[in-house]
């Protein structure tokens, strides 16, 4: 690599760095002032406009406090713990595609920082070294609760990692490769010229699976076993302070706009979009982002509106529900792969898609009523038993 | 500058793996593993073979190992072990076992490939990537592939007899540790 390569590839890592970091700023924002619009209050509007700078204060104020270390606790596994949280979820962002190529000059600049042909590899990768951060944070504390919150967070983050692996492997059996720009190309053209080739809509299933395992592989709400703080009181940070619990509030709100970034390139066809005829390399990364921020915004609203799970339903649906379907839809996708040659692949696929994410809806929506049903039926001996106390 | 690397990850492999067997602490011991197997996977990408990198990275430090530190925490293995032996001349013994499976390693390494082809062998776009190995896995090698997936299904089937309780007590909901690797890797 000659020198003006190295510059642009220090200049894209500037970028991405830069942009993950204002991206968390923001989210953390946004999602105070949309959890505060959905609960009729008005959240953080005192700093800058909107409030918007907020998240600037709080991080200086956070930067400025002091960093306590706790007696008793294992000192070089507390201190290095935020280390290992954040720097995987940075990590991860390297393979994904923000945008198509451009040229400057003679040169052709992919909008991307690595192309590995095991791209999408490294994200699950990196994905399965976030549960360290968490784990060895609350060890090292040496104190009761953030104990608990470990232990429930390898098992959690093992769980819904098995699903999470295998609603990609469906993607990955689909497309046919695992470079993620090859995912992205392999989601190009439309269905009647207006439906695009998503994943979202031939691989609904996973993609359903792989939001649920996002959710719960970053520690959010109603999945935020780790920190349940009605529970745990903070769980595994709950011994941190300063700058070092910063970088646990970093991790996980980078894990999310990371989760949404991959699924965007996985089942959302990346930076593909239409573009207009003028300004052509600007659209692609803008396409890219307004997805990414649907999905952010998904994230935000599943916290605002859904009680927190209980443990042990956590771990049953993890296990008994979530890696059950996607093992069937794995299958389903290779039979059907298999099929391509013989049949139209992209007809076959789409029409099995649809049927199958109908089929799901169909019984999500009955489990739901039954659920309701029972809840009701359950309620009036509920009041028996507690009025005759 | 790969050669830098290489010097680098070979000292920290090294240092891992005696501080892994050093360490008083369970738990030390586990997180000087990861960073061995983080070492490893960085040689497999000097070589090519970034398939088996990720592999690594996602089956042994993010899968195995986690659930070692889960049963560790879960235990609360905390104390340091005994320093006097359980068996006698364990020490001799084990110096000797240990001795001479290194030796066994060099010798099939340098009789079977050379250490230059056998590197070569481990980069090379046949092995390194995802469909070399899937060939290599589904034709020459799928008798051992099977075995071993047998191996894993009785291993797990096991565990599950053994650990079974009677009916009436209430288990927590965990997951069986054998259940969890994913598919065992080769």
């Amino acid at each position: 690599m000659d020198a003006i390569g190295w510059i642009i590839l220090v200049a894209k890592v500037l970028i991405v760095f830069a942009f993950l970091m204002v991206a968390v700023i923001v989210t953390v924002w946004a999602e105070r002032r949309t959890v505060a619009f959905m609960q009729q209050r008005i959240g953080p509007n005192r700093v800058g406009p909107f409030g918007i700078l907020q998240t600037l204060a709080d991080g200086l104020k956070l930067f400025f406090k002091e960093d306590v270390v706790p007696a008793g606790v294992d000192r070089a596994v507390y201190l290095a713990a935020p280390l290992v949280a954040v720097i995987p979820a940075f990590m991860s962002f390297a393979i994904v595609p923000w945008g198509n190529t451009f040229r400057i000059g003679r040169r052709v600049v992919e909008m991307q920082l690595a192309d590995l042909n095991v791209g999408i590899l490294f994200f699950l990768a990196m994905g399965s070294l976030m549960v360290y951060g968490v784990v060895l944070a609350g060890w090292s504390s040496g104190s009761t609760y953030p104990l608990f919150g470990a232990v429930r967070s390898s098992a959690q983050m093992i769980s819904y990692e098995i699903a999470m692996g295998l609603s990609v492997v469906a993607v990955v059996l689909a497309a046919g490769t695992l470079s993620t720009r090859g995912i992205v190309d392999a989601q190009a053209g439309t269905w009647f010229g207006f439906v695009p080739h998503w994943f979202a809509i031939s691989q609904l299933p996973a993609f359903v699976v792989f939001l649920l395992a996002g959710i719960a592989e970053s520690n959010r709400p109603p999945f935020d076993l780790p920190e349940a703080e009605t529970e745990l009181v903070a769980g595994y940070h709950l011994e941190y302070s300063g700058v070092r619990f910063m970088m646990f509030f970093l991790a996980e709100y980078l894990h999310v706009i990371t989760t949404s970034a991959i699924a965007t390139t996985l089942f959302l066809g990346g930076w593909r979009g239409p573009i207009p005829p003028f300004a052509r390399p600007v659209w692609p990364p803008l396409w890219f982002l307004a997805k990414v921020v649907v999905l952010v915004f998904v994230f935000v609203w599943a916290r605002a509106t859904l009680p927190r799970v209980r443990y042990d339903r956590l771990m049953a649906f993890g296990w008994k529900v979530l890696i059950p379907a996607s093992l069937v839809w794995v299958m389903a996708t290779a039979t059907l792969v298999a099929l391509g040659p013989v049949v139209s692949r992209a007809t076959l696929v789409a029409g099995t898609g649809l049927a199958a994410g109908a089929l799901a809806l169909w019984w999500l929506a009955r489990v739901t009523l039954a659920r309701r049903a029972g809840i009701r039926a359950a309620r009036p001996g509920e009041e028996v038993a507690r009025g005759g106390r | 500058m790969e050669k830098y690397l290489f010097w680098v990850m070979a000292v920290t492999a090294l240092l891992s793996g005696l501080g892994m067997v050093m360490a008083r602490n369970a738990v030390h011991s586990a997180l000087m593993l990861v960073v061995n197997f983080f070492a490893l996977a960085v040689f497999y990408v000097l070589l090519g073979a970034h398939f088996l990198a990720a592999v690594q990275i996602i089956v042994y430090a993010g899968a195995i190992m986690v659930l070692f530190l889960f049963v560790i925490m879960l235990m609360g293995v905390q104390r340091e072990e005994p320093a006097d032996e359980p068996i006698r001349f364990q020490r001799p013994l084990a110096l000797l076992a240990g001795g001479a499976l290194g030796g066994l390693l060099v010798f099939v390494i340098r009789t079977s490939f050379g250490l230059a082809r056998f590197a070569e062998q481990a980069g090379s776009s046949s092995a390194g990537n995802a469909q070399g190995i899937g060939r290599a896995l589904f034709t020459s090698y799928l008798f051992p592939f099977e075995v071993t997936s047998i191996l894993l299904i009785v291993a797990a089937i096991g565990v599950v007899v053994i650990g079974r309780r009677e009916p009436e007590s209430e288990e927590p909901a965990a997951p069986a540790p054998a259940s969890s690797e994913p598919g065992g890797g080769p």
